[in-house]
């Protein structure tokens, strides 16, 4: 990738990502909770179950049930949010329910619901990223059986650079080619549980986006590996 | 209602041999045929029709107060509806989250890659703008609802025209048209979806295929291969090499329907 002194609005380098910051069982009342943040971009999660799936008709008598239900508290953003749901929120917790399911080893829990709480407490871009981290750490946390984690990253091409990690400034470029957002998640062998993007890009970028996620979720990854050891030390 | 296993177990062996049921090929669209300006009352509408599957999209246009952060330039309101005339498995009531998706998708195809021209739909800035509402109804689902429906939406766009306006009183002339037709960008984006069932990667899949898949990439991008919206959706991971064989595979199928669909598109 060209490094050639392209200056981001934060001052940092194009792989560089944010601060990461984790930490498990910040709900105590949930089964599994974790909040995981990329600087100020902070989500919490809790897990509920398994527990006897309601409403009855969803009921999968074959295997378990995975539920995400991703919320932006109101003050989240400088605008406030309307509570309640929306399609971009309904999308998004299923989004999340997707990239969650593939590790996932629940076929022992038929009829029952696993619930996944995702909260945004405050947000500046990346915020599906940041809630599926700390939904996978919070199904760990619960003790659901799991091949591994996952781990999510946003990708960005601000006019022609890729960057790591994106921030909102970033995700509303206009100038040049403008913003290209990219939302990865990977399983640790790399392999691709979600991805979504919006902008404009092609095809060869996109495959070089796909390389600093997989980078990237490595990093994203050991936070939240340590983030599992240490709450485990007690 | 969903298929059954030893159906999708077929279904997997078949195309691990190349083969589908209706012997087609895997990169095979059904037929496609098209209908344009199937309602008088909407400025814009087609009727797109891949094997037995079918939709219809309407563009309606009002005027309405632009967005807080788009002051100048015109909205853009894409629903989708999965009627329940149009399968036993959709129900009446307020949407469920297929149609939520499917609306999103085309929603996002055409936001990202701009082809409305949002700044000529501007009347007064921070005041008055046009609003393009895309509504989108399945007739009959045999699989695929999204390629077809994002096609459709494009036909329908690139055949609206504008409603009269009345500039005295500012509101808009319902049922009376203009000749000047919707401002659109000469480069069309298009949705190919590749759908992964087993090991194998198939396009337009019918209803029992795409019931088997485990996982779909919707690619929206023009005939350049610029790509401006993507979506992985459903349950099974992709690997990164297989991520490339799927832009690959829908790249060449955009190019082939975009030939096919010349006339139209």
């Amino acid at each position: 990738m060209e490094t050639k002194k392209f200056k981001r609005v934060d001052g940092r380098e194009p792989e560089e990502i944010r601060e990461m910051r984790a930490e498990v069982g910040v709900v105590p009342n949930a089964d599994g909770s974790a909040l995981f943040a990329f600087g100020d971009t902070i989500a919490i999660a809790a897990v509920y179950g398994p527990r006897k799936m309601h409403p009855q008709h969803e009921k999968d008598p074959e295997e378990g049930t995975l539920r995400c239900n991703y919320n932006m508290i109101s003050f989240s953003v400088a605008e406030r949010v309307k509570p309640g749901v929306s399609r971009r929120s309904l999308e998004i917790s299923k989004i999340t329910e997707w990239a969650l399911r593939p590790v996932l080893l629940i076929k022992k829990y038929p009829n029952m619901v696993i619930d996944v709480y995702i909260n945004i407490i405050q947000a500046n871009a990346s915020t599906r990223c940041a809630g599926i981290n700390a939904a996978a750490l919070a199904l760990a946390h619960a003790g659901i059986p799991m091949k591994g984690l996952v781990s999510s990253i946003s990708i960005g091409k601000i006019d022609k650079q890729l960057v790591v990690d994106v921030i909102k400034e970033e995700e509303d470029w206009e100038e040049g080619e403008g913003a290209t957002d990219i939302p990865i998640t990977m399983t640790q062998d790399g392999e691709i549980t979600h991805i979504q993007l919006d902008g404009k890009i092609s095809k060869e970028d996109l495959k070089k986006a796909l390389e600093l996620a997989r980078k990237a979720t490595q990093k994203v990854y050991e936070v939240q590996k340590k983030a599992l050891k240490e709450s485990l030390r007690g | 209602m969903k298929t059954a296993r030893i159906t999708g177990e077929r279904i997997k062996q078949y195309l691990k041999e190349g083969k589908r049921f209706d012997g087609r090929k895997l990169d095979e669209f059904r037929n496609i045929e098209i209908e344009e300006n199937v309602s008088k009352k909407a400025e814009g509408s087609s009727r797109v029709r891949i094997g037995k599957t079918e939709v219809i999209v309407g563009i309606k246009l009002d005027v309405m107060e632009p967005y807080p952060d788009s002051p100048d330039k015109g909205n853009l309101i894409v629903s989708a509806e999965l009627l329940p005339l149009s399968s036993p498995r959709f129900e009446a009531g307020p949407p469920k989250f297929p149609a939520i998706e499917l609306g999103r998708l085309v929603d996002r195809m055409i936001r990202e890659s701009k082809f409305i021209e949002f700044e000529k739909l501007c009347i007064k800035k921070g005041e008055k703008v046009w609003a393009v509402f895309i509504d989108i109804y399945s007739i009959n689902d045999d699989g695929n609802l999204i390629d077809a429906a994002c096609l459709g939406s494009i036909i329908a766009l690139k055949n609206a025209k504008m409603p009269k306006y009345d500039e005295k009183e500012e509101r808009v002339i319902f049922g009376e048209f203009t000749n000047k037709k919707l401002p659109l960008k000469k480069e069309i984006p298009l949705t190919i979806t590749a759908y992964k069932i087993g090991e194998s990667l198939v396009i337009d899949p019918c209803l029992e295929e795409e019931d088997v898949s485990e996982a779909r990439v919707s690619v929206g991008a023009t005939l350049d291969g610029t790509i401006h919206s993507l979506q992985k959706s459903n349950e099974k991971e992709i690997k990164i090499e297989e991520f490339g064989k799927i832009l690959d595979l829908t790249e060449k199928t955009r190019v082939k329907i975009f030939k096919q669909l010349e006339k139209y598109l």
